[in-house]
């Protein structure tokens, strides 16, 4: 694996402070399972963070709360499994889409596990027309958080439409590529791109991009004019 | 009389009998919950303490870990905005987890007030903000080859808090001003930006400068 586009380091930061939203959150947790040297980052940055609150001011708690404590050392643990915890070997992406339509990835291209509570299956997953050969699955709405993650994907030659954010968009390449102003993403790439860059990714590959896009503000979609959308002059 | 010679001397009995650091007088427990921002407790004796509970279910032990961390978790959640009351509950249930899960605990790979501190978080993201916060799962295919701890790490996980809390300590105010408030402020960056009235990607740099001198000054522990 040769990831070669990372997160910033504010960004790793961030993450393992806490700091991101579920949506970006997911964005990073996608790339940090294809990058160890972003995950030792993280552990890094978390190790920071034990130092930050073990040095805090301490509230002393309310009286009896270590005896409270210790009458339920014994108790059950209540049972409400994370779905993240429960997660088994990562589907494969499907080799044909469900309307038979488009190639996708090679069954060699496995979704990281930590998708699995958000989508279970490329090929059944509720697609929605975003523009001519781009169709979207909401992963992360904004309604439950501070940002939102999408899953695209990206039919060979064609442009992710014009869109205008006003904080920070992040993209993670699960298969094919793309290239933008920043280069080319393939595989477990991530793009970060703060609000003032220009951007405009291309699927310039021969096999369809499928990829996160997540962002702590909302998209503002505003070149969904055929204009914009038309597959780029070579491909 | 019961409850409060759990407080004041089971922990101390527990690190007599059992706590090798702890016997060599460097844990300082602080009953009472005085304020005290500067930390003097050894790492390794609160390891050791985890892994009483792993190892035997000690619960002096626990107490022991529950005087140095409740308190430090409340503080640590009132400070990124929750409730008093809110701060109080989570604790608890943070350090309830500590017990349950002390088997989890990976001396090699984290210190232990790291560990608690990404307890905290978690609970903090799941029960105030209810969200999930996504993980890369330590069984997904997709990390195999992860190279194992090395043996040749001549720091443990204490040790390397230590150098750590050095080097965090040793930053220019304008670079520990924002990792302070990414920590304890919950804070994005671009609100950052917009209570220190400097550009977002100001912000960003001096974090990446802080990030660099902190592990510059850690080296190699974390591979």
């Amino acid at each position: 694996m040769t990831v070669k586009h990372h997160p910033s380091e504010a960004v790793l930061l961030a993450y393992a402070a806490g700091g991101l939203g579920e949506g970006l959150s997911l964005l990073v947790a996608a790339h940090l399972s294809f990058c160890p040297r972003c995950r030792r980052a993280v552990r890094e940055a978390e190790a920071m963070g034990g130092v930050m609150m073990e040095d805090i001011a301490p509230v002393a708690l309310r009286p009896g709360a270590l005896e409270g404590v210790l009458a339920r050392l014994d108790a059950p643990a209540p049972n409400a499994p994370d779905p993240a915890q429960t997660v088994g070997a990562p589907l494969p992406l499907p080799t044909r889409h469900a309307s038979g339509e488009t190639d996708v990835a090679d069954a060699g291209s496995p979704l990281p596990s930590v998708l699995r509570p958000y989508v279970h299956d490329l090929a059944t997953a509720r697609w929605q027309w975003l523009a001519p050969g781009v169709r979207q699955v909401d992963l992360v709405h904004r309604a439950r958080g501070r940002d939102t993650a999408k899953l695209l994907r990206i039919a060979p030659g064609r442009v992710l439409p014009h869109h205008g954010h006003a904080g920070l968009e992040m993209t993670v390449v699960l298969s094919g590529s793309f290239s933008d102003e920043q280069g080319r993403f393939t595989r477990g790439d991530l793009a970060e791109i703060d609000s003032d860059t220009h951007h405009q990714p291309i699927a310039d590959s021969g096999e369809e991009c499928v990829c996160l896009i997540g962002t702590d503000a909302p998209l503002r979609f505003s070149g969904l004019v055929p204009r914009v959308m038309a597959p780029m002059m070579g491909f | 009389m019961n409850e409060y010679r759990l407080h004041a001397t089971a922990p101390v009995a527990m690190l007599d009998r059992q706590a090798p650091a702890a016997r060599r007088g460097r844990v300082r427990l602080h009953p009472g919950g005085a304020a005290m921002t500067s930390v003097a407790v050894d790492g390794d004796a609160l390891a050791d303490l985890v892994l009483a509970i792993a190892e035997r279910s000690d619960q002096a032990a626990f107490v022991a870990l529950f005087e140095h961390f409740a308190p430090r978790v409340k503080g640590f959640l009132m400070r990124q905005g929750a409730m008093e009351s809110e701060a109080e509950d989570l604790a608890q249930d943070v350090l309830l987890t500590v017990w349950r899960k002390a088997s989890q605990f990976d001396p090699a790979k984290a210190a232990v007030s790291t560990w608690i501190f990404t307890i905290a978080r978690n609970r903090r993201i799941d029960v105030l903000r209810r969200e999930r916060r996504p993980e890369p799962d330590a069984d997904d295919p997709l990390m195999a080859g992860e190279p194992p701890p090395s043996a040749e790490v001549h720091l443990n996980s204490a040790q390397v808090q230590a150098r750590m809390r050095e080097a965090i300590a040793t930053l220019p105010a304008e670079q520990a001003q924002v990792v302070t408030l990414s920590f304890y402020e919950d804070m994005a960056h671009s609100e950052i930006a917009e209570r220190l009235g400097i550009p977002l990607g100001t912000v960003k740099s001096r974090l990446r400068l802080a990030f660099r001198k902190v592990k510059a000054h850690v080296g190699d522990a974390f591979t």
